[in-house]
């Protein structure tokens, strides 16, 4: 039976629908209508759903929508304040971090994890915290880059 | 068992687009009532820039600003004819085609600025900022709006160009049939270094440097993105991407991203590139092509690399842990 889902999305109270069995990646894709998550392999194994919740990246593709009940999820469609891109989103731009940018939301999201949790990452910690994450044009460089620069401006903002 | 480290070189010699000419594409140009330009094409952007370039193209040639021109690549179904976004071919074959399309276009600008501003068009030029002024005059002048206002409302014009391009078809030599593949080549060559582990048959590659001659850069950032990008690829299809199985029959291949493998953040090198420009003669302000190529180099190169190092000559992609390690027990066999 289908039941009533309630959580916080990018900050504002929403509820839906769900079917049994029906993931956090449908739920957000179809019924709430937040595409910025991407629907992938899902199996859990490309990262391009990848979400926070409760701060933490989780594969959307996996979690069933009743697992996300009161909790505080994030989209990448909740990063940037208005006109103003987060600085995650800054540094991809410059640093030419996507192109196909079927993986970037996902990217975005990870990194978004490792630097709430860690203002300095090094560089190691930057390529474990995407290592879930396929992408298939970049070679990663420009990615890890662009992490590791959003990074600096973060902590420079203290 | 030791690690051995050996170093690879390769160089390309890339040709641009389809063989033995044809291959066209065209663009068509128009001005809204407002004064902003929209180029239609069929021509997609998959990622690699198409519309970055386009718009780049088409604002230079028409001599306005960047931001008002915008690109409708939506539907090859209904848009103006073009072979497609492959073959390294989208810069050379459609930028050109945005490239006639803006010109006559600007053309027809002008003519209805001179028009407006009762001078004759050739006295007239673009200020890159939106607005035509007569050469030597700065006081002179009208906006791009008000230009586009005019023809569409008063002079009853339409500002707009076609574009095409089309390589003329290669003649064949009637004494030895030799064609003309093609007009145009883009250039590189890259070393490689590796390290191969001879008891786990294991390749690391250590560090790519490459130089490519691409014709003009267009868009530099694009252009660096691409390359590093495909110094990814070159290495994944070297040596990971198969879709053969591994142990012990194909029912047991890769079928999904946990078993089809390709190299994650943590296995990719360093890569130093230089970009060597020299402009094209039939290119779009000099431009070539760099799509396909740069995902090449690494394979010959890696193959050499391993060479180098262990002495062994894998022919057959990708190189992996198991033909490495049969190549060298048929090496130590052979003694």
């Amino acid at each position: 039976m289908a039941t009533a889902v309630e959580f916080t999305l990018n900050g504002n109270a929403v509820a839906a629908i769900a079917e049994p069995g029906e993931t956090l990646l449908s739920v957000l894709r179809n019924r709430l209508g937040d595409t910025s998550p991407k629907a992938g392999c899902l199996q859990g194994t490309c990262g391009a759903c990848t979400v926070l919740v409760d701060g933490e990246p989780v594969l959307s593709c996996l979690l069933l929508a009743d697992a996300a009940a009161g909790r505080h999820v994030e989209t990448v469609r909740g990063l940037a304040q208005g006109p103003q891109l987060h600085p995650l989103q800054e540094a991809f731009m410059e640093r030419f971090a996507a192109q196909c940018g079927f993986c970037t939301p996902g990217m975005l999201m990870a990194a978004k994890a490792l630097l709430d949790h860690n203002r300095n990452p090094t560089r190691a910690e930057v390529i474990e915290a995407i290592s879930g994450n396929v992408c298939r044009c970049t070679g990663y460089l420009p990615i890890i880059e662009a992490i590791l620069e959003a990074a600096r401006r973060l902590s420079a903002r203290g | 068992m030791a690690k051995h480290r050996g170093r690879g070189v390769a160089s390309v010699n890339y040709p641009i687009g389809m063989n033995l000419g044809g291959d066209p594409s065209q663009a068509l140009v128009h001005a809204t009532p407002t004064g902003k330009f929209v180029v239609t094409l069929s021509s997609i952007d998959l990622g690699q820039g198409m519309k970055s370039v386009t718009r780049q193209l088409a604002a230079e040639t028409l001599g306005v600003p960047i931001e008002d021109v915008h690109v409708d690549t939506g539907d090859s179904d209904t848009g103006p004819h073009c072979m497609g976004s492959f073959a390294s071919r989208g810069t050379h074959r459609a930028g050109n085609a945005v490239i006639a399309a803006a010109r006559e276009a600007r053309e027809v600008l002008l003519e209805v600025a001179a028009e407006e501003l009762e001078v004759d068009p050739r006295d007239l030029e673009l200020d890159g900022r939106g607005n035509v002024r007569v050469k030597g005059a700065p006081a002179r002048t009208i906006s791009v709006r008000e230009v586009a206002q005019a023809a569409h409302f008063r002079r009853g014009k339409s500002i707009s160009g076609r574009g095409m391009f089309l390589v003329p078809p290669s003649d064949v030599d009637p004494e030895t049939g030799a064609m003309r593949p093609v007009t145009t080549y883009a250039h590189a060559c890259m070393i490689v270094e590796v390290e191969v582990d001879d008891e786990t048959g294991e390749v690391t590659v250590l560090s790519i440097k490459a130089a490519y001659e691409i014709g003009r850069a267009l868009n530099i950032g694009l252009v660096e993105q691409q390359l590093v990008g495909g110094a990814w690829m070159g290495i994944s299809h070297a040596l990971f991407e198969t879709v053969e199985p591994y142990y012990p029959d194909r029912a047991h291949g890769p079928v999904d991203f946990n078993t089809y493998l390709m190299p994650g953040p943590g296995d990719m090198c360093p890569v130093e590139i230089e970009i060597i420009e020299r402009p094209a003669l039939d290119g779009p302000y000099g431009a070539k092509g760099i799509g396909e190529m740069c995902a090449t180099p690494p394979i010959p190169a890696i193959a050499n690399a391993i060479e180098d190092a262990i002495g062994v000559r894998i022919t057959e992609m990708p190189f992996t842990p198991e033909k490495i390690l049969r190549a060298l027990d048929a090496k130590r066999a052979a003694r």
